[in-house]
């Protein structure tokens, strides 16, 4: 049974930190973020190529893949969304603009860095291995980078200049405009700051799991599940429904093992009778 | 008096006309073309199946038209390789397959996997098309099916050959399986089961799956490492997988054999799971230095100049075009006629370039599997890996 608590809350805080940058994105902009997957796998493959193939530091990595999503996800809201907000009466506007770019990233990250499942050595090797209990030291160490990376979000968002616009814009926009904040640039910080985090765990991540061009489309259907879960806009209901995913997936594939694969069968009826009870999530309401 | 707008104009209309005059120079030295189709997949999880595909193709292509072409009867050919990414989705695969009949080509390598594979059928029959998918379903192999032909050896060929092997020599007596949830892996994991318990191995496990696209295999092994099989077969798993799985097993203490029965790269393996994938044992083509032939090796290094890397796929997807050409080689009215493609096959035999035994045959194979020959006989080769690089454990024939 510890073991499986170990597996559900290591997987929560990965699936946690997933979900972070797609509810800021929407917090702050009321849009989707179908992309999200693939700045994920592209800060995967940053890494991988810093990491892995020219042999620099992890750490160094990590930031190359973070600055390098910061700066897509701030061109991506300056150049297409702004854009398409500004011209578009239609909120669908921005979804399918979402989804275009999902399709135009993965393209180009096949293009980049082909087709193979990629991955580094291990950050730190070994296995802490207790009588009940297997977790191997990366992954302590990748969930405690998880949980300050976290509480750093938070603190930011919190204290934080910056993190007070952003939070008052996902509150209500015309206000913080009426307030003297300026909507585009924090749009665009926010937007930065969501596909820096999205960037940030696939560097991360990358030593764990690897990455492979063809997983954005899954990685952003996960994070959707923890965003609806949650409560859509609330950082707060992402790392919950991270956390309750997580435990639901380790839990459900030891306990319903031998009835055959309805783990995700019964975890997809869970989620869609709690929808239907509160289709708002556990915390849904904006920022604040 | 020159105007700068006429002179522009002379100079790119003498710059187009020669490249007209050399690509007309270049077409009359090779003859004429010859089309060969793929549909498959290549792009998304499970892009290294269609790609290495591709490649291979591309690169046998290569390396013959750069030799003046492919004689045929009386006539040298170019090979032009035409793709379509079909995205493992049936509805595309059918709109590649239309696409193919479309541009006239009768020969095509592909789709990928069961899905595809199935929905292509009714448009290769009714466009007069022959096809070489990598999927397993003996329907269409079967009469009355018969223009599909498979590429590879099938799970249920290689599986009963893997574990035979392990239980005589490596004393298993449990086995548990694993797979994708998906329908390829899913009956190649319902075949295994058959196998396995045909040859009296105690299965402890054979429902447990997980999501296509997860990333993280320990919650999905944690109850099956608990059961200790002696073998673990990860059914009909993708490349970009294994590695993964690999390594969530050994983490969890998992200590016996893991097996399965696609192919793998070398490369995935080693970055993935490092020495943690030392003892996986796969399904590879002649690609083993104990049995690969020079021709191999030119390949293999033809194919990493053009693409920058290898995948060890190709050792099995190389053989569907050699087939092809050689199969129009012994009969050239199959070029356009693939009833005479049809007869020619029970009695083709060529000699196999890729395998360093000077008797080892290009043939077709199948009447034992499917009651007529509608195979590629591609050496079954069994691997294991070993520090980076696959060893042959052992060398066998399918039917």
């Amino acid at each position: 049974m510890e073991q499986v608590v170990a597996n559900g809350l290591y997987l929560g805080a990965q699936y946690a930190l997933i979900a972070l940058g797609l509810t800021l994105i929407f917090a702050l902009m009321n849009v989707l973020n179908f992309a999200h997957g693939q700045m994920y796998v592209l800060g995967g493959f940053i890494t991988y190529t810093i990491y892995g193939r020219l042999q620099f530091p992890f750490v160094m990595a990590l930031l190359a893949s973070g600055v390098t999503l910061a700066i897509v996800g701030a061109l991506v809201e300056k150049i297409l969304f702004r854009t398409v907000i500004r011209r578009s009466l239609r909120e669908e506007s921005t979804m399918l603009l979402a989804a275009a770019i999902a399709f135009f990233l993965d393209a180009v990250i096949l293009l980049l860095f082909g087709e193979k499942q990629r991955g580094v050595p291990k950050i730190v090797p070994g296995v802490l291995d207790l009588d009940n209990l297997i977790i191997p030291y990366d992954r302590v160490l990748v969930a405690a980078i998880a949980a300050v990376l976290i509480v750093g979000f938070m603190v930011f968002m919190q204290y934080s200049k910056p993190g007070r616009a952003m939070r008052a814009l996902a509150q209500d926009r015309v206000a913080a405009q009426l307030m003297g904040v300026n909507v585009d640039r924090y749009s665009a910080i926010g937007f930065a700051l969501g596909a820096m985090l999205a960037g940030v765990v696939g560097g991360l991540l990358v030593a764990i799991t690897g990455v492979n061009s063809g997983i954005g489309g899954a990685i952003s259907i996960k994070a959707f599940m923890m965003v609806m879960i949650g409560g859509a806009g609330v950082v707060g209901g992402a790392i919950a429904g991270g956390f309750i995913l997580g435990m639901l997936e380790s839990v459900g594939l030891t306990a319903l093992h031998s009835y055959g694969d309805i783990t995700y069968l019964a975890i997809f009826i869970a989620l869609m009778i709690f929808l239907s009870v509160r289709p708002r999530g556990l915390m849904g309401k904006p920022w604040g | 008096m020159f105007h700068r707008r006429s002179v522009l104009k002379y100079v790119l209309f003498g710059a187009v006309s020669m490249l007209a005059l050399q690509a007309g120079v270049l077409s009359a030295a090779a003859g004429e073309t010859l089309k060969i189709g793929f549909v498959g997949v290549t792009s998304g999880p499970s892009a290294a199946w269609g790609t290495s595909n591709v490649r291979s193709m591309k690169t046998l292509a290569d390396m013959w038209n750069s030799a003046g072409g492919v004689k045929i009867g009386d006539k040298t050919y170019n090979i032009d390789i035409v793709t379509f990414d079909d995205q493992k989705d049936p509805k595309r695969a059918i709109e590649g397959m239309e696409k193919m009949a479309q541009e006239g080509i009768h020969y095509v390598v592909g789709p990928n996997v069961d899905d595809t594979a199935a929905a292509v059928r009714p448009v290769a029959e009714q466009n007069k098309i022959i096809y070489f998918p990598y999927s397993f379903p003996k329907s269409l192999y079967s009469k009355p099916a018969e223009n599909a032909v498979l590429g590879m050896v099938a799970s249920y060929q290689s599986g009963p050959a893997i574990y035979k092997y392990l239980k005589e020599n490596k004393g298993v007596k449990t086995i548990a399986f694993v797979a994708a949830n998906e329908s390829d892996p899913l009956s190649q994991r319902d075949a295994g089961v058959a196998a396995a318990k045909a040859l009296g191995l105690d299965v402890l496990a054979s429902t447990d799956t997980y999501q296509t696209g997860t990333t993280d295999f320990t919650p999905v092994l944690t109850p099956i490492v608990k059961l200790k099989p002696d073998l673990l077969v990860l059914s009909g798993v993708a490349p970009g997988d294994s590695p993964l799985l690999i390594r969530s097993a050994r983490e969890l203490g998992y200590k016996g054999l893991m097996s399965t029965e696609t192919a793998q790269d070398a490369k995935v393996l080693q970055e993935g799971a490092g020495d943690l994938a030392n003892g996986f044992i796969s399904v590879g083509g002649a690609s083993t230095p104990e049995i690969a032939s020079d021709a191999m090796k030119a390949f293999v290094d033809h194919y990493t100049k053009m693409f920058g890397e290898y995948n060890d796929e190709s050792n099995t997807k190389v053989y569907a075009l050699q087939y092809i050409v050689d199969t129009m080689k012994a009969d050239p009215k199959a070029i356009d006629n693939i009833g005479e493609f049809q007869k020619t096959i029970d009695g083709f035999s060529a000699k196999n370039p890729y395998l360093k035994d000077p008797n080892a045959k290009l043939t077709y194979v199948g009447m034992t599997s499917f009651g007529q020959k509608r195979q590629l006989s591609v050496p079954l080769v069994v691997n294991e890996f070993e520090n980076g690089a696959f060893k042959t454990l052992f060398v066998g024939q399918v039917d």
